[in-house]
């Protein structure tokens, strides 16, 4: 594997200019404290309970994020480039979804073979013909973009359905600027705290044409259960809205009520943390006791709007990313600013045989995985591994991409040793009204703190780091 | 505000109401289990602890005998005993995690930050009286910072309405247990069959809903039973009396009606245990049977939290 570009040091000698305050920072800095800062940090997250839960880890119930005190830095020009990209695949997204349920274009021109739709166990036939608000399947999007070299950004993943991690944006830089007022002093950083109000001008945007002149949007998670539960509290918190759980909920005359101490109250909105198949025990599962019987005729008679919308994983489905550059064409017209990852789709005989002759080289992916599971990355694994997971791709290859091991670029960042270089990647969260598409400058930065380690997810032992995007 | 809300937030409120209850029940049987068996006779004072926190059945479940060990360590820290401090504060948590958005950040810090601090103890236990007593203070300390800061913090609406309902209710609940278990020292002279031995037992009644400084404020007397039974019950200047406790619960359950601008049944029946308390002297409650009374008490005083727990928080 090549060497990692590095994004502060750059490919050359000298320190990339993004950067050149913090690495003078960095150098008047002891590294005593550095680390009284990062214990500082960590407690701060403990006290407001900035935690998230491991599923089938009973010892650490709730643990922290590991928190990388030092910024990840990207300049005003490289954001321009992003910000200009993440629209435009987001359009593209929220199109195709349109397309999918409704005309089906995009099959009719042979962009996508039909089976990869018909065939997907994430494609709702429930949504056909079923019209949305201003026709927004998607209203956050959460994107992961990598980088290689200083040239491009990569699309790695696209997250449709119910992204998380937001709130680590939020929380990361409050912490940030109570730590490190200085170095903040140093650099001008565009904010990111108009995020929420960003959202709930999305979400009140996309109301039902029957909700009152003042809609009521309410955030619906599974429970203080479920891994992401920080987030969702904070969130609802700073929308100003009730969090809700299927319980709290009732559905009447197909309209959405909540339960309130003066009785029921309807809901117009509600941007749920809950995957589809816990939204409606009478549509989808009907073993599930998180959703709320009669949300979905609720919502196909147009009385309330879900966010996002039902059926949007087959948007981020990883074998329909692959189509991603073409989509982008077929319905803008326009080249696509952010790159795919060369992607192989093992469902095809030819790329199939060739992954299996290079598996050793490549990473692969469940086409539904998501979290990091159920990956192989060839270069890090033993030789058995790589021979059960050959089996497995041999028995269910349509179940599997594979990509090309990227060298993810690297930031420095606070280890054992001192500062160290790790891999990160990138998740901004773009938001779609009705009429706009908005982004806040900023996203979360991911990085693994294992040496050498690529995979950045919280539940394998990633951290993350305050995503600073410059204003010049 | 979400029914599941108002729940979190009223059981929030009992659940630190009883762990700090919890520990100066203990607290003050430590107390009295201390002195010399002449000045307090040879009852089981760690049974009556288990009486008064309502858990004597499930103890002796698992239990022979009630000593000091034993009853020390279910009511601190039994993760089998629903009621335990531990489990008071592991479920305080739990609705407090719940309802995030509706607690200021005060009071979210303060059950956070105890609730962390207090997983130490949960490992290792208390190895000493000295660690013991510290815990106990703890969390009481917790209690009263917890209470502060909703009071000073809290915006005055049915959140905070609510929160207060659990605190009295649950408050109420407790000081009728005690007076349940230990009425028979409580009894008039005339009556009165235990002697000097009932002195000490008196104090730590007062003790235990802190109160023993207020009595010689309020009598400006020795201790006499029937005055401490007065105090508990009918005096509503003392703020874990039960006169107290209804006269909050129904300005607390108005200001409700008012906002929701609609009564029901929750304010009828605590305006009527409030004015039965109010017309109360205790001559009567003793003519009539002091247990007698604070059984009927106890009932009623649970009657209003289904009544509340019916008209609004399902």
């Amino acid at each position: 594997m090549a060497v990692a570009f590095d994004e502060m040091n750059g490919p050359g000698s000298d320190v990339r200019p993004a950067y050149q305050e913090l690495s003078r920072w960095l150098a008047e800095t002891p590294p005593d404290a550095l680390e009284y800062r990062r214990q500082e940090a960590e407690l701060l997250f403990r006290r407001i309970g900035i935690t998230f839960a491991v599923y089938g880890d009973a010892e650490a119930q709730e643990r922290l994020i590991p928190f990388d005190v030092i910024p990840r830095i990207i300049s005003a020009k490289e954001w321009a480039i992003l910000e200009k990209g993440l629209k435009q695949r987001v359009r593209a997204l929220n199109m195709f979804l349109r397309d999918i349920y409704h005309g089906r274009d995009v099959l009719r021109a042979n962009i996508i073979p039909d089976d990869l739709i018909f065939q997907n166990p994430v494609f709702r036939p429930e949504m056909n013909g079923q019209d949305v608000p201003h026709d927004v399947y998607v209203h956050i999007a959460g994107i992961d973009i990598v980088r290689v070299d200083p040239e491009n950004f990569y699309v790695l993943e696209d997250n449709a359905r119910t992204p998380s991690g937001v709130s680590y944006m939020l929380e990361n830089r409050e912490i940030m600027m109570r730590l490190f007022p200085d170095l903040f002093a140093r650099h001008r950083v565009a904010p990111v705290e108009k995020y929420p109000d960003e959202l709930l001008s999305a979400l009140r945007s996309v109301a039902p044409l029957s909700a009152a002149a003042e809609p009521t949007v309410a955030l619906m998670t599974p429970g203080v259960y479920n891994s992401a539960y920080y987030e969702h509290s904070f969130l609802a918190d700073k929308l100003g809205i009730e969090l809700v759980e299927g319980r709290d909920l009732i559905v009447k005359n197909d309209e959405v009520f909540m339960r309130t101490t003066e009785g029921l109250k309807r809901v117009d909105v509600i941007y749920r943390r809950v995957d589809d198949d816990y939204l409606d025990p009478l549509t989808f599962r009907p073993d599930s006791a998180l959703g709320v019987p009669g949300l979905m005729s609720a919502y196909a008679a147009g009385n309330v709007t879900l966010a996002n919308a039902v059926g949007t994983g087959i948007a981020d489905d990883k074998a329909v990313y692959s189509y991603m550059p073409d989509i982008v064409k077929f319905y803008l017209g326009e080249e696509p600013i952010l790159k795919n990852v060369p992607t192989w789709r093992c469902r095809e005989p030819k790329d199939l045989a060739y992954v299996l002759d290079n598996l050793g080289e490549l990473v692969v992916k469940e086409v539904h995985g998501s979290g990091g599971y159920g990956m192989l990355i060839g270069p890090a694994a033993t030789k058995a591994t790589i021979e059960a997971f050959r089996d497995k791709l041999k028995r269910e290859p349509e179940g599997f991409i594979a990509q090309p091991t990227l060298a993810l670029s690297t930031c420095p960042t606070c280890v054992e040793s001192g500062l160290a270089p790790r891999h990160v990647d990138l998740r901004p969260f773009v938001l779609t009204g009705s009429n706009h598409v908005t982004i806040v400058p900023g996203g979360l930065t991911r990085v693994a703190l294992k040496e050498g380690s690529l995979v950045v997810n919280s539940s394998q032992g990633g951290g993350t780091k305050d995503t600073w995007i410059l204003d010049e | 505000m979400l029914s599941r809300t108002a729940e979190n937030l009223y059981w929030l409120a009992r659940y630190v109401e009883r762990a700090e209850y919890l520990a100066r029940t203990i607290e003050a049987t430590l107390r009295v289990t201390a002195l010399p068996n002449t000045y307090v006779g040879k009852t089981n004072e760690w049974d009556s602890a288990l009486l008064t926190a309502g858990v004597s059945a499930s103890f002796y479940q698992i239990h022979e005998e009630a000593n000091e060990r034993n009853v020390v360590d279910y009511l601190s820290f039994a993760p089998e005993n629903p009621s335990s401090i531990r489990n008071c504060i592991e479920n305080a948590r739990l609705n407090s995690r719940s309802v995030r958005t509706a607690l200021t950040s005060e009071m979210w810090d303060t059950i956070n930050s105890a609730w962390i601090d207090l997983q130490e103890v949960w490992g290792k236990g208390t190895k000493s009286r000295e660690e013991l007593t510290k815990f106990l203070r703890f969390v009481q300390e917790t209690s009263l910072r917890f209470d502060g800061s909703a009071y000073r913090t809290m915006l005055r609406n049915d959140a905070y309405w609510f929160s207060r309902l659990g605190l009295h209710l649950e408050r109420a609940d407790n000081t009728a247990r005690i007076l349940d278990v230990k009425y028979h020292v409580l009894l008039p002279e005339e009556e009165h069959v235990g002697g000097p031995l009932d002195y000490y037992q008196w104090t730590s009644i007062l003790r235990s809903v802190s109160a023993l400084t207020a009595y010689h404020w309020v009598y400006r007397e020795t201790l006499k039973p029937w005055l401490i039974a007065d105090l508990l019950i009918l005096n509503d200047s003392l703020p874990r009396s039960l006169a107290s406790c209804y006269g909050n619960l129904v300005r607390n359950l108005d200001q409700i009606g008012v906002a929701y601008g609609r009564q029901g049944p929750s304010q009828r029946h605590a305006r009527g245990v409030r004015n039965r308390l109010e017309h109360s002297h205790m001559d009567d409650i003793f003519q009539h049977g002091v247990h007698e009374f604070i059984q009927e008490f106890i009932s009623d005083n649970a009657r209003l939290g289904e009544i509340i727990t019916k008209q609004y928080l399902v």
